[in-house]
């Protein structure tokens, strides 16, 4: 791994330890600069009170200059949040992830807003075209081309 | 040979007989010998039509270049803005220039705005129309982008290394290092085939100019050889072809030749005749569908269908599901030949039922029909079955026929390497001339050309509607 993205993870890895998870999220394993854990809950009057999902970012050595690669866990444990931009599968239509990234976005910067996507979530409800996606999607969901049609939802 | 882009009226002087192309003197090309032997082959370029044949020119990238040039200029001499910004503006309108020039007239500073040449705050305010920053789910956090005074020691947000010495920002001031610069204009560029290189800081709407990005790789830029800012011109001549219906960039990989067929250009055209045309390079290739053969006698929108039929692994998957199972406790596929439900697994010995999958032991005395499935869904699901295992084999064949002549097509391009080794040998060891032997390249190319049109009579056979039209059509094809 070269040295920006393994000194931005490291910067950032400290200030997560220092200052703490934005409220709502909790790092679960860090134990290295490829994959990081985090838990996720929204907090206050939501369709998904009480309910924790797990997210997994994978980050290769064009972090932060491109975006990480980041979904819901699915797993036995634990399954994606039912929300019209979250596949089953667990992967996220979200445009901060894609075209709308910024190298100036940080780990945590990326819990908040899918935090928020799901607080302003108003049904509960998979993308229409779930099935077909999953049955064919890649490993990782960067190597899908979103369309964000609405990412107000 | 003459060249590509040329567009003088050099066609005269080719029109002429053998005599005149004798007389040219330098080494035969491939344009010039088609001239010569012209009565049955399909010639390229600068040569009488055949009436199925279609006008066309050959752009080099410089040429298509020279045209959005043009462009440029025109709008930079009325608006009196530099080139990048003309060239941000027309991109942002899509080369649509009268458009840009109405829009522009109207509002300037809301087109600025929105093309990402200028920000909200410096250009004039506009006070109606939307914010032209893209909302992208509301973000609690903002980042930390406050431009901080240049005296101080100063790192970059992004990269955070404190030896950066070298800061770049456009017109917003939202600085970076040099490093992530780049690191970031050649990502876009190389991975994502971006032209349109928004400001690194979040929300910000603003497009790097072309100045910038030339100057930020030339200058920091890690390869030497170019080949980032090489890709950057490419793109920028791949999105004014694509902005213009009269022009089709070479499907081929890594050729980069563009085809004007103004004739063409329209949707409605396309649905009686075949664009059939060929690049500077001699790829030929459909300019109303962007198939890279000639795919006559079919039309672009069946000549799709076909294709989209073809990758679309439906068909097989259909196959595969009119015929085979999966044992539901190991896995191994299992083929049903017909007769009886009660199937048993030849490998783990589980026992079950063809029709509802479920263990055999549950259908009781009812030996060889399914009791769960004599109801009307179970009818229904057989009548699919039998439906789908119909169309399916008339697609096979079909396709069976159309995949062979493009399997063979494949090996003859091997075919044609040989034959022209072949010709300079026999060049040698007969007295035949370069000319004389030009005969067993057309003749290899002729037959390529017919395997081609049979090659989609299959496909046109599989959408004819039966009857005695696609007998007789049939019949023609044997
Ligand atoms: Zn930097
Ligand atoms: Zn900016
Ligand atoms: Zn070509
Ligand atoms: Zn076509
Ligand atoms: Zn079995
Ligand atoms: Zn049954």
């Amino acid at each position: 791994m070269t040295s920006i993205s393994s000194r931005r993870l490291r910067k950032e890895l400290s200030e997560i330890q220092t200052e703490g998870c934005p409220t709502g999220i909790t790092l679960l394993n860090a134990d290295n600069f490829e994959t990081w854990y985090f838990s996720i809950e929204i907090l206050g009057e939501s369709l998904y009170q009480g309910e924790v999902f797990k997210l997994m970012f994978r980050f290769d050595s064009s972090y932060p200059i491109s975006a990480p690669a980041v979904q819901f866990v699915v797993n036995q444990e634990s399954t994606a949040p039912v929300h019209p931009h979250v596949y089953s599968n667990g992967h996220i239509c979200a445009s901060i992830l894609g075209t709308e990234w910024s190298p100036v976005l940080s780990v945590s910067a990326v819990c908040v807003t899918l935090q928020s996507m799901l607080a302003s979530c108003k049904s509960k409800e998979r993308p229409v075209d779930n099935d077909r996606y999953v049955r064919y999607a890649p490993d990782n969901p960067k190597k899908t081309r979103f369309h964000y049609d609405d990412d107000t939802v | 040979m003459s060249s590509d882009y040329d567009y003088s009226d050099d066609e005269d002087a080719f029109y002429d007989d053998d005599e005149d192309m004798i007389s040219t003197g330098s080494a035969p090309s491939d344009d010039d010998m088609d001239m010569e032997f012209a009565d049955d082959f399909k010639v390229p370029q600068h040569s009488p039509r055949k009436a199925y044949e279609i006008e066309h020119e050959s752009l080099s990238q410089q040429a298509v270049e020279k045209l959005s040039a043009a462009d440029v200029d025109h709008i930079s001499s009325i608006f009196g803005v530099d080139d990048s910004t003309a060239s941000l503006l027309l991109r942002h309108m899509n080369w649509n220039k009268e458009r840009l020039i109405e829009k522009y007239m109207d509002n300037a500073s809301s087109v600025s705005v929105a093309a990402g040449v200028s920000t909200p705050s410096r250009a004039s305010p506009s006070v109606t129309g939307p914010a032209p920053i893209r909302s992208s789910g509301s973000r609690r956090r903002t980042t930390r982008q406050t431009p901080v005074p240049k005296a101080e020691p100063w790192v970059c947000p992004i990269c955070f290394d404190d030896s950066q010495t070298s800061f770049l920002s456009l017109s917003c001031d939202h600085s970076f290092c040099a490093g992530c610069w780049t690191a970031y204009i050649t990502s876009k560029i190389r991975e994502e085939g971006e032209h349109a290189i928004r400001c690194m800081a979040e929300g910000c709407a603003l497009v790097a100019s072309d100045s910038f990005i030339v100057s930020t790789l030339a200058k920091y830029g890690e390869d030497g050889d170019g080949r980032t800012q090489e890709r950057f011109q490419e793109l920028l001549v791949r999105h004014f072809v694509g902005a213009n219906p009269h022009l089709k960039y070479c499907p081929y990989p890594s050729c980069t030749y563009t085809v004007s067929c103004p004739s063409a250009s329209s949707r409605s055209s396309l649905t009686t005749m075949v664009p059939t045309v060929s690049c500077g390079a001699n790829h030929k290739f459909c300019f109303g569908c962007s198939v890279d053969s000639d795919h006559r006698p079919v039309i672009c929108s069946v000549a799709k269908m076909w294709l989209k039929k073809c990758r679309d692994d439906s068909e097989t998957a259909n196959w595969i599901k009119s015929n085979t199972k999966e044992c539901s406790k190991c896995q191994s596929t299992i083929e049903k030949n017909g007769g009886c439900n009660h199937m048993t697994c030849k490998k783990c010995k589980y026992e079950f039922c063809w029709v509802c999958m479920g263990p055999w032991s549950e259908h009781g005395t009812a030996w060889y029909s399914c009791n769960r499935y004599d109801e009307k869904a179970g009818v229904d699901a057989r009548d699919a079955q039998s439906r789908s295992r119909a169309s399916l084999e008339r697609y096979l064949h079909y396709y069976n026929r159309w995949a062979n002549h493009e399997q063979s097509a494949k090996l003859s391009v091997e075919m044609y390497n040989k034959t022209e080794k072949k010709m300079e040998e026999m060049q040698i060891t007969s007295s035949l001339t370069w000319i004389e032997v030009q005969f067993m390249k057309r003749a290899v190319e002729e037959a390529e050309r017919c395997r081609a049109t049979l090659k989609w009579t299959y496909a046109m056979a599989f959408y004819l509607d039966k009857g005695n039209e696609k007998e007789l059509f049939e019949d023609n094809q044997r």
